[in-house]
């Protein structure tokens, strides 16, 4: 009953954002106008991939991290590092929350409507390099956000921080080239949104270029690396609840 | 407040001196009304002060209306909707400053109270509730005036074209209706809040309320661009009162001022006895689990 409840207020959201964020982009397509050089249908591409993250996000990283969080707070970190699996590992994959699932849904749903109504017909090798590059927007996010929970080893109030971040995530919305030069520079290098919906949306629709691409790819292992070598750092300079 | 309200004036003795006391008793429960919005003000600021940097990330947390800001100004359909870049800037500078000075956490800071117990005590002190967490927000709202002061100034570096310097009549109205928008969003919030005597999972209903407000207050785009159906609707809502209307006056935008503040009003009336008579049956149950 109570998680009926709960159920019925998650949907209730994600179909007000989906209509509002709908809405919202219609706007910037009145009169046969497009944004960024995209046109609607493949502007929905984008705003999928943001949903589906965003879903990605609340099913998996937020429950998991949050809980990283709240273990320095208490003190409890110490028995998952005495545990004989790795801590990064661990704590990042153990508990996944099923309130993001119907995010997901609408997600996936809305790239496949955008694909469709834009006439893209994916080949084989198009969905490949389609899903490495999701597989890479992933990985960034997931290392974005790590990296912010692992702060919390200095830190030890940084839940804020991921408020913060959710906001400028939230750019990620609308293609990167509607933005102005500097933003969209910013965009591309120090704060990576570009990678998390333009580029895999960009290959959906067969129009990402190999740079791109390649670009993507190595990001997404540099955060990686980024976020394991914190980590190691982290607990280099960890000491513990009790000592 | 209200009870010296009842003074035995009418009874026999000289008139004059009865008023007098009157008075002197009006005059000191005043005193000792401000003594203590004072004190609960100044302690609630340096708790504010304490989480300074805290509130420095809830204020960049705040950044999305300079992101649509900039969106807006890039898009083809802002030159075609007739509005300048520049009032594009202003009007999403306003409105950034407006949702800052706006925000309401109540339902968050009661359900902390609530899961450590602190209710019940400060149940028990001869103060409304609601007045400690007026005063949280005031406190709240004067440690964000330098961090926005910052931003502002950092804004316009940026964007010099968009400097402008309201008259002061434009000023005032514009806090006016920012005291108004304020009050609205606190009430709403509020009610929300004081569901929370009923069911903990009240604070899910937050999150619903969040969606209304961020399509309809007109945070992501001027009202003016939305279709004249949907705007008319949305100017009647509370969300518009709460960010539109004062981003508007501020940037010097056009607006209907009367039918915005009309609005406004109008809402503060439904708000406060709901708002009354929740609180009101809230406290009954809570007393009546014998928590």
């Amino acid at each position: 009953m109570e998680y009926q409840f709960n159920l019925v207020i998650e949907i209730l959201a994600v179909g007000a954002t989906l209509a509002g964020s709908l809405f919202t982009l219609s706007l910037f397509f009145g009169h046969g106008q497009q944004l960024g050089g995209w046109s609607w249908d493949a502007a929905l591409v984008v705003l999928g991939m943001h949903t589906f993250l965003e879903g990605f996000a609340s099913t998996l990283l937020r429950p998991n991290l949050g809980n990283l969080v709240k273990q320095v707070q208490n003190g409890s970190l110490d028995f998952v590092l005495l545990k004989p699996i790795d801590s990064q590992l661990w704590l990042s994959l153990r508990t996944i929350s099923p309130w993001g699932l119907p995010e997901i849904g609408v997600g996936l749903g809305l790239v496949l409507v955008g694909l469709a109504r834009s006439g893209a017909h994916p080949g084989l090798t198009t969905w490949i390099v389609a899903s490495a590059m999701l597989l890479s927007a992933v990985t960034i996010l997931y290392s974005l956000w790590f990296v912010l929970a692992a702060t919390s080893i200095w830190f030890v109030k940084v839940w804020n921080a991921t408020e913060v971040l959710r906001s400028l995530l939230a750019a990620g919305r609308y293609p990167v080239s509607a933005y102005p030069p500097v933003l969209r520079f910013l965009f591309t290098t120090l704060l990576p949104v570009a990678f998390l919906t333009t580029v895999p949306a960009q290959a959906l629709l067969g129009l990402a270029p190999g740079r791109m691409v390649l670009l993507s790819g190595a990001i997404a292992a540099i955060c990686l690396v980024g976020s394991r070598a914190l980590w190691l750092q982290a607990l280099r300079h960890y000491t513990s609840a009790s000592s | 407040m209200t009870s010296d309200r009842s003074n035995p004036r009418r009874q026999a003795g000289p008139a004059q001196s009865r008023l007098a006391k009157a008075v002197r008793r009006r005059a000191a429960s005043l005193r000792s009304v401000l003594r203590i919005a004072r004190a609960l003000f100044s302690s609630q600021y340096a708790l504010m002060l304490e989480y300074r940097a805290e509130i420095v990330l809830w204020a960049l947390s705040g950044l999305l209306p300079l992101l649509m800001f900039s969106l807006w100004s890039n898009a083809p359909a802002g030159a075609a909707s007739g509005l300048s870049p520049q009032a594009f800037a202003r009007y999403f500078l306003a409105a950034f400053v407006v949702r800052q000075f706006t925000i309401v956490w109540v339902v968050y800071a009661f359900e902390e109270d609530n899961l450590l117990g602190r209710l019940s005590p400060y149940l028990l002190q001869p103060l409304p509730l609601v007045w400690r967490y007026v005063a949280a927000h005031l406190a709240d709202q004067a440690t964000r005036l330098p961090i926005v002061t910052i931003m502002v100034a950092l804004f316009f570096l940026f964007v010099p074209s968009a400097i402008w310097i309201p008259s002061l009549g434009q000023f005032l109205l514009a806090i006016f209706a920012l005291q108004l928008g304020f009050w609205l969003n606190f009430l709403l919030h509020y009610a929300i809040t004081l569901l929370c005597f009923w069911s903990e999972r009240a604070r899910a209903l937050e999150k619903l309320l969040y969606m209304p407000y961020l399509f309809l207050s007109g945070l992501l785009a001027p009202l003016d661009l939305y279709p004249a159906s949907l705007r008319a609707f949305a100017l009647h809502t509370p969300f518009a009162a709460m960010l539109y209307l004062p981003a508007q006056l501020l940037s010097g935008g056009p607006v209907d001022l009367i039918a915005g503040l009309l609005n406004a009003v109008s809402w503060l009336f439904l708000l406060v006895p709901l708002n009354l008579w929740l609180w009101r049956a809230g406290v009954r149950r809570y007393a009546a689990l014998g928590a």
